[in-house]
C-alpha cells in the first residue's frame, strides 16, 4: 500500500439470509450510514457458516470478520443458529488460544427489523477493527502484495 | 589438517556468517534441523541426525518459481531470480552428502533444475563425520564412509575439538585461516568407530536383487500387503528422507494474479500425480510399493546402479507405526523366492 | 503377560470366535512394534509390552469391509475411548469385533530414551520403577516414569470402556498430573506470548500429515486437505498463514470427537505438542457445555452437535479475559 493513502480495514460480514442480510437492507433502505469497508456475504443460515471460511476471509485479507444471524429462538430453521453458536464459540477461543486478537471475529444477532442495529454493530465493529489496526497475525502475504 | 576448539566455534561462525549465510543444524524447541545461523542460535553439530536431512538446503520444502500478474487485459510474467549467493553448510553427515550425488543425477540431468543448480554451485559444503553411529544407522550397504565423509571440507569432533581437512580450493580457503593440527586424534577415531560400524545389526544387509532384472519378481511379490498393512499413508518417511526428491508445481491465486510455487510432495499421499482419470495407485499397498521400488529397484536400473537410500535411518527413527525401508530389504533382498 | 493373551487368542481362534487379531507384531529391534493383523498362523509374530504405543482403533475402520465373521481386537484402555467414538460415529459395526482390553502399566517412548541422550539401543530390561537400557555404548539406568508416553503421563485410568473380556492387569500412570496445566498456562500468557510460543512450534511442521493420518477421529474419506475442489488443498505450508490454517483445522474437526488419546503428539516427528489444541477444546467444552469425555460410551451426542438455549455468547472468549 502506498505511504499516502490511509489504511482502511477490511470486514467480512457473513449475514444470514433471514434476517441480518434483510436487516442490512433495510439499514440501506432507512439510510443509516455504515461503513463501505464492510463486505457482506449472504449465508443461508448461520449455522451455515464453516469455520474454513472465516479462516479463509482473512487469508485475503480481512482485518475482521463478523457474523450476524437470527436471535436465538428466531432460526429461521429453528435451531441452526444455536449450534453455530457454540461452534462459534470453540473456533474463537481457538483463535485467542493461538494468540489471535479475539475482538477479530464476533458474533451478533441482528434481526430483519433491526436496521438500526444492523448500522450500528457494524459502525462500532469498523470501530474497533479500526484501533486494531492490520491483520498481521492471520495474514497471507501472498494476498497481500501491491 | 586444521583444528578449532568447539568452544570457538560460534567465534568463528559470526566471523564467517558476516560474509555468508552459513546453514547448520539449530535446536529449535527440542527438534535439531538444518537452519540458518544467527549469533546466538544454538548449535547443535553433536547431533546424529537432524529430523529433516540438509536436502532442504538446495532443495526447500517450498518455492516459488514465477509470478503472473494480470493488469486489465493483460497477463505479465515474471521470473523469480535464482539464489546466486554463496553460502556454507556445515555438519553435513556421510549419508546427507551421499545424498546430493543421487539428487545430482535427478536435478542436473534433462531436464535440467536451475534453482537447484544455482544453490549447489554456491554451496561450500562442510561434512561431519560420525563417532557414535545409531542402531538403525546402515549407510555402508551404500557405499557411504561415515569416519571420512567427502565434501568441500571434511570435519571431526574428537574431545570437544573440531578438526578440519580441506578437499577442495573452495574448502581450503574456508578453513585457512585456522589453527593448523595433526591428525593422530582423528586417525584413532576412525578405527574405533568403523570397529562399531562392523558391529551394528544393519551392518551388512542383503541387498542382492535389488536390480532391474529383477522388476517384475520384485513387483509382484505378494509379500508388500503385509508390509504395507499398518502403513498411515502419512508423509513423514518422505519429507524426513534425504533422497526422496518428488515436487508437485502448484498455482495459488492471489487475487491480482497467480504465483507458481513447487511443494515437496509424497508418493504416500492419495493425490500424488492424481491425474484426470483419477489416481494408478488407488490403495496404500501400491504407493507404499512404489515408494520402496523406486529406491531399490527403479532408481538403481535408471542410474548405473546407484539406489536412492543412502541408510540414514530418519524413516526408523520417524515413521509413525515403525515400517521402514529395512523391513522391507529384509522381506524382498537376496535370492529369497516368495512365490 | 504376553503368552497368557496369546494362549487367549488362540483358544479364541480355536473357538471359531475368529479367525484373525488385530495386534502388534515384533520389528527389527524390541521397540519397533508395528500394528498388524494377523492370522492364527501368523500369532508367533504377535507381540505385547511395554512398546505397543500405537492405538489401534483406527485400523478396524479398513477392515470393516472385508470382516466376514469377527475379529479380535488388542485394545489398552485408553484405546477403548478411541473404539467408541468410532463406534459411535458408525465408523465400526461393533458386532464384527470382538474386543479383548489388554493390560497396560504405560507404554514406553523410545524417542524419550534417545532424547536423555542415548544412543545405539540394543535391549532393556525392564525392572520394576527402572528400566536399564543395553546400548553399543554401555548400560544405561533409567527411571521408566521418565520415558513414558507423553500420552500415557495423562493417563485416563486402567478401566476399559468397552470390552468383552480383559487380559492382564492395568496400571494408572497418571499419578494425578492435570492434563489441562499446560493450557491453563498458555491462556495466561499475553497473545503475543501465545503467538509466539505457536509461531516457534507450528514453524516446525513438515506438513508429512501424520497427526491426521493416524488420528481415530480424522477419519473423512477425503480430506478438504486432500481435496482440489476445496481451495485448502495443499502438500506444504507456503506460508505461516498456511502452517496455522492446517492446524487449527484439524483441531477444529475432531473438536468435540477428541478422545485425547494423544497419537497426534506421538507421532509428530517434529514434537510438535499438538495435543494441546485439541486440550484447548476439550476444556472450553467442559467449561462452558459441562464436563464430557469423548468415547467414555458409545452412543454419546458430543457437545458441538448439541446446544442448550442458554448457552453462553461467543463474546465470552473476550470476556473471559486475557485474550488481547
Amino acid at each position: 500500500m502506498p505511504m499516502n493513502q490511509e489504511w482502511k480495514p477490511k470486514i467480512v460480514a457473513f449475514c444470514c439470509n433471514w434476517c441480518s442480510y434483510a436487516g442490512a437492507d433495510l439499514a440501506g433502505s432507512s439510510r443509516l450510514s455504515y461503513p463501505a469497508d464492510v463486505k457482506i456475504i449472504r449465508i443461508p443460515c448461520s449455522c451455515r457458516l464453516n469455520p474454513l471460511f472465516i479462516l479463509r476471509a482473512f487469508q485475503r485479507g480481512a482485518d475482521g470478520v463478523i457474523l450476524c444471524g437470527c436471535h436465538p429462538g428466531d432460526c429461521h430453521y429453528s435451531t441452526g443458529n444455536y449450534y453455530a453458536r457454540r461452534r462459534m464459540t470453540a473456533l474463537f477461543g481457538m483463535l485467542s488460544y493461538l494468540g489471535i486478537d479475539s475482538r477479530r471475529t464476533r458474533v451478533e444477532w441482528v434481526s430483519a427489523a433491526e436496521g438500526a442495529k444492523f448500522a450500528e454493530t457494524m459502525n462500532d465493529f469498523a470501530k474497533t477493527i479500526y484501533a486494531l489496526g492490520e491483520n498481521v497475525k492471520l495474514e497471507d502475504l501472498r494476498c497481500k502484495e501491491n | 589438517m586444521k583444528k578449532l576448539l568447539l568452544s570457538k566455534l560460534d567465534e568463528w561462525l559470526t566471523t564467517l556468517s558476516e560474509t555468508q549465510r552459513i546453514i547448520l543444524p539449530i535446536k529449535q524447541t527440542d527438534q535439531v534441523n538444518f537452519g540458518v545461523y544467527a549469533p546466538g542460535a544454538e548449535v547443535s553439530l553433536e547431533t546424529l541426525r537432524t529430523v529433516k536431512s540438509a536436502k532442504d538446503a538446495f532443495f526447500p520444502q517450498v518455492e516459488n518459481m514465477m509470478n503472473f500478474r494480470s493488469e486489465g487485459k493483460s497477463i505479465s510474467v515474471e521470473t523469480v531470480p535464482l539464489e546466486e549467493e554463496d553460502f556454507i553448510l556445515i555438519g553435513v553427515r556421510g549419508c546427507d552428502e551421499k545424498s546430493f550425488e543421487i539428487l545430482d543425477r535427478v536435478f542436473l540431468s534433462d531436464p535440467f533444475d536451475p534453482f537447484y543448480a544455482a544453490r549447489r554451485k554456491h554451496a561450500t559444503i562442510v561434512t561431519l563425520a560420525c563417532s557414535r553411529p545409531d542402531e538403525n544407522c546402515f549407510c555402508t550397504n551404500f557405499g557411504v564412509d561415515p569416519t571420512n565423509p567427502k565434501g568441500d571440507v571434511t570435519s571431526w569432533i574428537v574431545d570437544g575439538t573440531l578438526y578440519l581437512t580441506g578437499n577442495t580450493e573452495k574448502g581450503e580457503a574456508l578453513i585457512a585461516s585456522l589453527e593448523d593440527a595433526n591428525d593422530e586424534p582423528v586417525a584413532a577415531q576412525q578405527n574405533k568407530t568403523r570397529e562399531i560400524l562392523e558391529k551394528l545389526p544393519f551392518a551388512h544387509l542383503d541387498l542382492n536383487g535389488f536390480d532391474g532384472d529383477h522388476l517384475m519378481e520384485k513387483f509382484s511379490s505378494s509379500k508388500w500387503a503385509d508390509l504395507s498393512e499398518a502403513c498411515l499413508g502419512c508423509g513423514t518417511c518422505t519429507f524426513v528422507c534425504p533422497t526422496c526428491q518428488c515436487y508437485d508445481i502448484r498455482d495459488y491465486d492471489t487475487g491480482r494474479g497467480v504465483q507458481r510455487y513447487r511443494c515437496w510432495d509424497s508418493c504416500m499421499y492419495s493425490d500424488f500425480t492424481l491425474m484426470a482419470h483419477g489416481t494408478n495407485r488407488p490403495t496404500q499397498v501400491e504407493r507404499f510399493r512404489q515408494r520402496f521400488m523406486h529406491k531399490l529397484v527403479y532408481f538403481p536400473s535408471n542410474n548405473d546402479g546407484t539406489y536412492s537410500c543412502v541408510g540414514c535411518g530418519r524413516c526408523l527413527v520417524k515413521c509413525p507405526q515403525n515400517l521402514n525401508i529395512v523391513k522391507v530389504i529384509k522381506a524382498l533382498g537376496g535370492d529369497r523366492n516368495d512365490n | 503377560m504376553q503368552r497368557e493373551l496369546m494362549e487367549r487368542i488362540r483358544a479364541l481362534m480355536d473357538k471359531g470366535v475368529a479367525d484373525q487379531v488385530l495386534a502388534w507384531k515384533r520389528g527389527e529391534f524390541f521397540y519397533d512394534t508395528e500394528p498388524a493383523i494377523l492370522t492364527k498362523d501368523e500369532l508367533g509374530e504377535m507381540v505385547y509390552d511395554s512398546f505397543c504405543g500405537p492405538n489401534l482403533s483406527k485400523y478396524l475402520i479398513k477392515e470393516m469391509p472385508k470382516i466376514e465373521n469377527k475379529i479380535l481386537a488388542l485394545i489398552k484402555p485408553c484405546d477403548s475411548y478411541s473404539l467408541n467414538q468410532l463406534i459411535t460415529e458408525h465408523r465400526i459395526d461393533r458386532d464384527k469385533v470382538y474386543v479383548i482390553g489388554v493390560g497396560c502399566k504405560g507404554k514406553i517412548d523410545v524417542d524419550k530414551i534417545r532424547a536423555k541422550g542415548v544412543s545405539g539401543i540394543t535391549g532393556v530390561d525392564e525392572n520394576g520403577d527402572k528400566i536399564t537400557v543395553h546400548t553399543l555404548y554401555g548400560d544405561t539406568t533409567l527411571d521408566r516414569k521418565d520415558v513414558l508416553l507423553g500420552k500415557c503421563l495423562f493417563c485416563k485410568g486402567k478401566e476399559h470402556r468397552i470390552a468383552d473380556e480383559t487380559v492382564g492387569e492395568s496400571e494408572d500412570t497418571s499419578e494425578g498430573s492435570d492434563r489441562f496445566e499446560m493450557v491453563k498456562k498458555l491462556e495466561q500468557m499475553t497473545p503475543d506470548e501465545r503467538f509466539s510460543f505457536w509461531r516457534k512450534e507450528l514453524s516446525k511442521c513438515i506438513r508429512c500429515n501424520a497427526c491426521r493420518n493416524v488420528c481415530p477421529a480424522c477419519s473423512c474419506v477425503k480430506c478438504v486437505f486432500d481435496n482440489p475442489n476445496t481451495g485448502v488443498q495443499n502438500k506444504a505450508a507456503a506460508n505461516e498463514f498456511e502452517e496455522n490454517l492446517f492446524h487449527i483445522i484439524r483441531a477444529y474437526h475432531v473438536a468435540g470427537r477428541c478422545t485425547d488419546c494423544g497419537e497426534c503428539s506421538r507421532v509428530c516427528p517434529q514434537g510438535i505438542p499438538l495435543h494441546l489444541l485439541n486440550r484447548k477444546f476439550i476444556s472450553d467444552i467442559n467449561e462452558l457445555y459441562g464436563t464430557y469425555q469423548a468415547g467414555e460410551c458409545a452412543g454419546q451426542r458430543h457437545p458441538l452437535i448439541d446446544y442448550t438455549q442458554e448457552d453462553s455468547e461467543p463474546s465470552i472468549v473476550h470476556e473471559r479475559g486475557n485474550n488481547g
